[in-house]
């Protein structure tokens, strides 16, 4: 089970400076568990985000958010409030946020942090989607993850050794920054990859050693 | 002027800077670094010494810079994020400050699997922009990435690389603008062969205005062998070699090869001149220094000014 916690309330709203509305996305998995983006904490942001001026075009809460075929199906009953909002939110961990982010053409917003996989991993096949790293930058990269998916972990942009879509490390590896290029040229948002993202805080990352006291 | 740098100097005076390179080397042999250092003074304004480039373990680059230094070059050392966190850049930082060295290199680094330890621990704690803006705080505001503030700061010129030819070609620009925001005072580009798309990158970077905030090199080396420019052709990452450069070397006889190598470098240089924004040149003549007094005459590019300092 992959465990979450949501961001700071100021993170957040920082993330939907420029938006004036937003369609919520939570998660009956992980993210219900650990109470972080399940049905109570949806319906709380909503109602938050609505007190700071936010419009909230709908909301839903998915069964299991890091399945796309799933999520995808789930989605398209929303399609109007979807196109009727700037941008998503997205209450659950960073597999989550990647889904929604590969099967919707829309601005995808990490509402949490992904702390731990608690022992195990989400499903997504072939392809590691999130680290667990305890710091989410989703918000910065297109709702594709650079820190699972970059063999340079870089937050600001391709490096000199992208080609043709590939990653210079192997030819079997996506580079990732290609397609959060693709992805946010799709979207008419390349602005985004503009600001100067500030390096990590590792501190709260599973590489800095055993989680302490970092659990909801 | 920010720092004591030759480098910064000339291109301040907006004279044409050429810049070199220098391979450290497998072993603590400081002999190669003075033999190389030899070849190069006086036909460079300042002098790359890599950072384990590849990936394969060499004497450290601030070590070589040193000896080098003392050889009457201006050494920029390389500093990559690969096998360094801030922790260990901030502290090279002021070392190699302390030591006297006026520039840097800001590079991500060849991934680990290139070298000769591909099972080793890559760090990329910061990426090589991250980088930029640290040691740019370090040197403007005094502080280091903690916000905490030093005594004396590192005066560093400061420089970064950049890639026109890798992809996604739409962003490699706009890239370029995120390394000038973060800080970099001057540019080296990845080697230049293909010419018109070189071009092309610098028409966006100017359409930009990046020109007029960042001094641009364009990366030149010559080539040894026909089997050299193939290589780079079809297994290094982000070169762009085009077929022209091949059958040019291949249209003349296997004892010529290396002097047409050198010519098409002389051409190369002579084009990247022309092109509106383009400070000067970054000749990589790695492991062939010995063409480099060639190049720069023919090039039309000695004398080297001098300052009296």
């Amino acid at each position: 089970m992959l465990i979450s916690k949501q961001k700071p309330l100021e993170e957040i709203l920082s993330y939907l400076e420029g938006d004036k509305s937003v369609f919520v996305v939570g998660c009956k998995g992980c993210a219900e568990g650990w109470a972080s983006g399940g049905e109570k904490q949806v319906g709380g942001m909503k109602a938050t985000l609505q007190e700071k001026g936010k419009t909230v075009t709908g909301s839903v809460v998915i069964d299991m958010l890091c399945d796309a075929t799933l999520t995808r199906l789930k989605l398209r009953a929303y399609r109007k409030e979807i196109a009727a909002a700037d941008s998503i939110l997205v209450l659950t961990d960073g597999s989550g946020v990647q889904t929604v982010a590969e099967v919707v053409d829309k601005v995808v917003h990490p509402g949490c942090n992904t702390l731990s996989s608690g022992g195990a991993h989400a499903e997504w096949k072939e392809s590691e989607r999130c680290l667990e790293c305890g710091d989410c930058v989703l918000e910065f990269t297109g709702g594709l993850c650079p820190v699972a998916r970059c063999s340079k972990l870089l937050l600001n942009g391709p490096c000199g050794g992208s080609q043709g879509g590939k990653c210079e490390v192997d030819a079997s590896i996506p580079c990732v920054w290609q397609q959060i290029v693709d992805h946010l040229a799709r979207l008419g948002r390349l602005d985004k990859l503009e600001m100067l993202v500030a390096p990590k805080n590792w501190s709260v990352s599973l590489m800095s050693g055993p989680p302490v006291k970092r659990y909801p | 002027m920010k720092t004591k740098s030759n480098l910064e100097r000339v291109l301040e005076s907006r004279i044409f800077a050429v810049t070199g390179e220098l391979g450290p080397p497998q072993s603590a042999d400081p002999e190669v670094i003075r033999r190389k250092a030899k070849i190069l003074k006086g036909h460079v304004d300042a002098c790359n010494v890599t950072d384990g480039q590849t990936a394969v373990v060499r004497m450290a680059s601030w070590a070589a810079c040193l000896i080098a230094k003392e050889e009457g070059l201006d050494p920029i050392v390389q500093m990559t994020c690969r096998d360094r966190n801030r922790i260990a850049l901030q502290m090279d930082v002021l070392g190699i400050a302390a030591l006297g060295m006026n520039n840097m290199l800001c590079l991500t680094g060849d991934h680990q699997k290139f070298g000769n330890h591909p099972t080793a621990k890559g760090v990329y704690d910061l990426d090589s922009i991250q980088l930029v803006k640290m040691v740019k705080d370090m040197r403007d505001e005094k502080k280091f990435q903690c916000g905490e503030v030093m005594a004396v700061e590192p005066h560093l010129f400061i420089g970064a690389a950049e890639n026109p030819f890798a992809d996604p070609f739409e962003v490699r620009a706009a890239r370029l603008g995120k390394k000038v925001a973060a800080g970099a005072d001057f540019i080296q580009t990845q080697i230049v062969y293909n010419v018109d798309k070189f071009a092309e990158w610098m028409k966006m970077a100017r359409d930009k205005g990046l020109h007029e905030r960042v001094r641009i090199l364009a990366g030149v080396a010559p080539i040894k062998s026909v089997g050299a420019a193939k290589y780079m052709k079809t297994r290094v990452p982000g070169m762009d070699v085009p077929d022209g450069v091949v059958s040019r070397l291949q249209g003349v006889p296997k004892d010529q090869v290396s002097k047409e190598g050198i010519k098409l470098c002389i051409d190369i240089i002579n084009r990247v001149r022309e092109i509106d924004g383009v400070a000067g040149i970054h000749l990589m003549a790695i492991e062939w220094e010995e063409t480099v007094p060639e190049i720069v005459q023919a090039a039309g590019l000695l004398p080297r000014p001098k300052f009296v300092t």
